[in-house]
């Protein structure tokens, strides 16, 4: 299983895939709000989005899972 | 001369260029390694090294051809180099008494010849017969290391990483100034798997303790990660084609080149609004000189960019904020970044333009117990050190700190130049609204009321910032359309290539690192 994972602390601003979207490597996911900046969150590898582990608004941390991947 | 006596030289000439046994350069060939004298005759100009020394090194042992590391002078882009390569044929590349005594020679050569030495590690590290001889004496390898420290910023130092460098080998990438690793074959370590898996309990691979991806995107001991040996090579080259012999010598110029044709539309790139990303590699691509650019450290920090470039045909040293990546604030490992490139090109006299839009330093936790102050503090000390012309241009955003690490105008740029949606600021207008008016937005009942009151204070702020008032009252030098940056940019250099500074005699500054 392949996972998107924050690369720095912040808020959900913008939730860019669904579960079952088929995603493209280096293709954004999700948009981070983060030291006032839109920061967007790219996948490393291709596949089908199992779950979005985040909502808009929650607050997460450098390193927490923010997509899973098949 | 007798016949027979030149027929032996030849043949002992010959046995140790071939190196160690056959059976070795099959395992290197399995693993998509070059021979030693391969690599140099990719290395060098023509492929051709006329000039080596220590040949018959160790030769009363039939088992230690050269033993094991091969030093050569030869030419790179025209320019003489000195050049150190282990032989991982021979006992795998480690190190006797006179291998460091031959490495030690050729470090003493290089700093004679005033010359780029370069560094072709491939090795197993000591050879433990031979610790007395070769581990803690005044020239055993601890003299390596020093030669290093003493070379550095007098001569190039290159390291192209091809193998194993283990233990106090370790050391000799790491006082290189650049550091070039082949993908799976190069690894860096103090203890090996085996060693970790003993002394402390740790069960891990050498790829991920101590390999190449690990080292350029992680630990940052790697500058470039290549996919090949050959793709090594080309870059060393490269990389060598922006700096003189040696630091009293001026960086060599090349053929002047428009930007890529295929660069976008310098107009285009940059959004109006502060918070949304673009991509800073198009902003560069539309400014340098067309496949100039050569990026050091790519993986490692990406939300800050540093890379040597062209802008008609004279060789600048790039640091950027990234804001696709992580909205291009500052960490600890960009601010320690550009701290060591600033380093590297303000000592072979690379004149640096800094390319900011950056929102500031990372803040919360995590960044604070990593020690952010001081290695911001490291970035803004190299950068206020540096005397080379030094050129800042404020692309969109610059606020707090970050426009102070981004050689801010009380740094002595030579110039602070602005493109038109500059915002130079402690912080962004929602930020400092917030921070200025907190209980009183807080106090306010009505909420059409409460955005109504935000939104005013915002524009007030906006007015405060204008960037018409920092020009006026000189703050930034100039505003500059963005399809005449370039132009601006090829005449600034220009005006201040004979820029003068000259340090104080005190010995050095305390380093805040």
């Amino acid at each position: 299983m392949k996972q998107v994972r924050a690369t720095m602390a912040g808020t959900i601003l913008r939730l860019l895939v669904d579960t079952g979207n088929e995603i493209e490597s280096g293709a954004d996911v999700i948009v981070l709000e983060s030291m006032k900046m839109e920061v967007p969150m790219a996948t490393e590898s291709a596949g089908k989005v199992t779950s979005v582990k985040v909502q808009i608004g929650d607050f997460v941390n450098e390193g927490d899972v923010l997509v899973e991947l098949e | 001369m007798n016949q027979s006596l030149s027929d032996t030289l030849r043949e002992r000439v010959e046995q140790i260029k071939r190196g160690g046994d056959e059976k070795y350069h099959q395992k290197g060939q399995e693993q998509g390694k070059l021979f030693v004298r391969d690599r140099l005759s990719l290395l060098f100009d023509q492929g051709s090294y006329n000039i080596e020394d220590g040949l018959f090194a160790n030769c009363k042992e039939s088992d230690l051809p050269a033993d094991g590391v091969v030093t050569a002078i030869g030419k790179i882009n025209g320019q003489r180099v000195c050049v150190m390569a282990n032989d991982s044929t021979v006992k795998a590349g480690s190190w006797g008494q006179r291998t460091v005594e031959k490495i030690i020679r050729i470090q003493e050569t290089a700093e004679k010849l005033r010359v780029p030495l370069l560094y072709l590690v491939d090795s197993a590290g000591a050879r433990i017969t031979d610790q007395l001889q070769m581990f803690p004496g005044r020239r055993g390898a601890g003299r390596i290391f020093y030669n290093q420290v003493k070379l550095s910023g007098k001569i190039p130092q290159v390291c192209i990483l091809f193998g194993p460098s283990a233990a106090g080998g370790a050391y000799i990438p790491a006082f290189c100034d650049i550091v070039i690793m082949v993908d799976k074959n190069a690894s860096m370590y103090l203890g090996s798997p085996r060693m970790a898996e003993m002394v402390i309990g740790e069960k891990v691979t050498l790829e991920e303790l101590g390999g190449a991806r690990m080292h350029c995107s992680v630990s940052g001991c790697g500058d470039m990660l290549a996919q090949t040996e050959q793709e090594a090579i080309d870059f060393a080259r490269r990389y060598l084609g922006f700096f003189p012999g040696n630091y009293s010598e001026s960086p060599p110029y090349a053929v002047a080149q428009e930007p890529h044709e295929q660069a976008k539309d310098i107009n285009g790139i940059v959004p109006d609004n502060q918070n949304a990303p673009f991509n800073m590699y198009d902003f560069i691509e539309a400014v340098v000189d067309k496949d100039s650019f050569l990026e050091i450290k790519k993986l490692f920090a990406q939300e800050l960019i540093t890379g040597l470039a062209r802008l008609d045909g004279k060789p600048v040293g790039i640091i950027a904020n990234q804001p696709r990546v992580k909205g291009g604030v500052l960490f600890v490992d960009s601010a320690d970044k550009a701290s060591r490139f600033i380093s590297l090109c303000d000592a072979y006299h690379i004149p640096l333009l800094f390319l900011t839009d950056v929102p500031g330093f990372m803040i919360g936790t995590a960044v604070e117990r990593a020690g952010i102050i001081r290695h911001g503090a490291k970035m803004i000390s190299s950068m206020s050190e540096a005397t080379v012309p030094k050129v800042s241009v404020i692309v969109r955003k610059a606020y707090g700190a970050g426009l102070y690490a981004m050689a801010g105008p009380a740094f002595e740029p030579d110039v602070c130049l602005a493109l038109p949606q500059a915002q130079i600021a402690v912080m962004g207008p929602e930020a400092a609204v917030n921070a200025v008016y907190s209980n009183k937005i807080q106090a306010i009942e009505d909420p059409a009321e409460r955005q109504a009151f935000v939104m005013e204070k915002r524009k007030e702020y906006q007015e405060d910032i204008n960037l018409y008032l920092l020009a006026s009252e000189m703050i930034v030098d100039s505003i500059v359309e963005p399809m005449n940056l370039r132009e601006e940019l090829i005449n600034r250099f220009d005006a201040y290539s004979s820029k003068q500074l000259l340090s104080t005699d005190r010995k050095h500054p305390v380093y805040p690192v």
